[in-house]
């Protein structure tokens, strides 16, 4: 989790992300949407965001999922890769995902 | 309160609530003086049994509550705890648990951990032990408190750290920053004291200058910059010294719900010193009905309550009118304008209440117990 040995969680194309203990990504039925529960936090990502936050499991590098929604959506995979780079460190930010 | 027959253009869009803050109990082992709680307090026969909160919690899921505050008062000594987290567990609440910390053992927090508690949030009154203490009145407060986030850690559970700041500590505010980076806290809360209940009984003792609140601004501003990733930290402003008011509750029955001890569901933690509102009990009704019909919910939900100039201001489904309660504190009616709005009439003495208060000496702190509170 992010905070936890004080330093910055650094998202690289090596990173292998994932949710942060305690924080949890589910799909409300009241609201049909996907929500992040987070402590006094609730984040609703778009449908890209949740695409790429149900390949980190921890294991998976940013580099492989970028890869595996290269077919998805269609883009080149730089592009791809460079986006969820971003996303995934402003996540970080927020102490959503570590690695 | 008759006005409040649910008709369909009064309530056009109501959102189910976010958030459940569940105040267990009133009874605490502290005193501040800012305490949230009203200043009548709700004695320990009248709290609810332990299967009403069951039930409440599973009305709430249904409800689509997201987010469960266990709060109080001090909600560890309910000794019922133990089965209300499991129950938010059960039926998918995100599980908080708002502690004072000094009552809590480890053995207790290791329990409530395995039976699915998400989140803990310990409240600190000062980064200075001894101001802490003079705080909170209670001898050894702060280094119980620290003990406890250390276990919050070590059993890898997100800790918040939880401080209110007022003139009697907020010169401190760069020590409570490294304290809580200290004890390995993902968040902390800087919340600038709000005046209802308590803490507007203590104003004087507690009001800053506007230099103090400007400076306090800065260095969240740069804590926030130089500890990205490590700390995140909400800021709760004063305003008393604002321009916009805040929008209280993110609006008026629009993303959560209180329930006191006794089982009244509020708007706010400070509604009930609107007089005239009803609140109904959940001992008595559906949480959805209350929710979507009661009078309390319906009476300041969305903007149709509204006088001038909030009713055509551009801001008004931005701060929603900012707070009912201090507009009924200051102006002495809660339909009227917050005084916080620089386009109330009544913002200038509003903002010199806080300068002359913030210039004075402070008084002594009226603490917060029952005794006292039958006193005010």
């Amino acid at each position: 989790m992010s905070g936890t040995q004080g330093k910055r969680t650094m998202i690289a194309p090596a990173s292998a992300p994932v949710l942060a203990p305690h924080v949890k990504m589910r799909h409300d039925s009241v609201r049909d949407r996907w929500l992040i529960l987070a402590p006094e936090r609730v984040f609703t990502p778009d449908a890209v965001a949740v695409a790429v936050l149900q390949l980190c499991d921890g294991s998976r590098s940013v580099e492989a999922i970028a890869g595996a929604l290269e077919q998805t959506y269609n883009a080149p995979k730089d592009r791809i890769l460079s986006d969820v780079l971003l996303m995934l460190q402003d996540l970080a930010d927020k102490g959503v995902v570590t690695a | 309160m008759s006005a409040a027959r649910t008709t369909p253009e009064q309530t056009p869009a109501v959102r189910a609530p976010l958030g459940l803050l569940a105040e267990l109990t009133h009874r605490c082992p502290l005193q501040c003086p800012y305490c949230s709680n009203p200043l009548a307090l709700e004695r320990a026969r009248a709290e609810l049994p332990t299967e009403v909160w069951l039930d409440v919690l599973e009305q709430a899921a249904e409800l689509g509550v997201l987010q469960l505050h266990l709060s109080g008062g001090e909600p560890t000594l309910r000794r019922d705890l133990e089965a209300i987290v499991a129950k938010a567990a059960e039926v998918g609440l995100y599980s908080s648990l708002i502690t004072a910390g000094v009552g809590l053992t480890r053995t207790r927090l290791e329990r409530l951990a395995s039976l699915g508690l998400d989140h803990v949030q310990v409240s600190i009154q000062d980064a200075s032990p001894a101001n802490a203490d003079r705080i909170a009145h209670y001898a050894g407060g702060l280094a119980r408190k620290l003990e406890v986030a250390g276990w919050v850690r070590a059993l890898r559970l997100p800790l918040t750290i939880n401080a209110p700041v007022h003139r009697q500590n907020i010169d401190n505010l760069q020590a409570i920053v490294d304290l809580a980076v200290g004890v390995g806290a993902q968040r902390l809360e800087v919340a600038h004291v709000q005046y209802y209940g308590w803490a507007l009984a203590n104003r004087q003792a507690l009001m800053p200058t506007r230099r103090q609140v400007l400076d306090s601004a800065q260095l969240v501003e740069q804590a926030r910059e130089r500890l990205k990733g490590i700390l995140v930290i909400d800021f709760v402003v004063p305003d008393y010294y604002a321009r916009r008011p805040k929008p209280c509750m993110g609006g008026w029955g629009r993303g959560s719900i209180n329930i006191t001890p006794s089982g009244k569901a509020l708007p706010c933690h400070a509604a009930e010193t609107i007089p005239g509102l009803v609140f109904d009990n959940v001992r008595d009704k559906r949480l959805a009905d209350i929710w979507l019909q009661s009078a309390a919910f319906q009476r300041f939900r969305g903007t149709h309550w509204m006088p001038e100039p909030c009713r055509s201001c551009e801001l008004r489904t931005v701060d929603w009118g900012g707070c009912r309660c201090q507009a009924l504190a200051f102006a002495g009616d809660a339909a009227r304008t917050d005084p916080a709005c620089a386009k109330s009439s009544l913002h200038e003495a509003f903002t010199q209440v806080a300068q002359r208060e913030a210039a004075e000496p402070a008084p002594q702190f009226v603490y917060r117990n029952p005794r006292a509170g039958a006193q005010l």
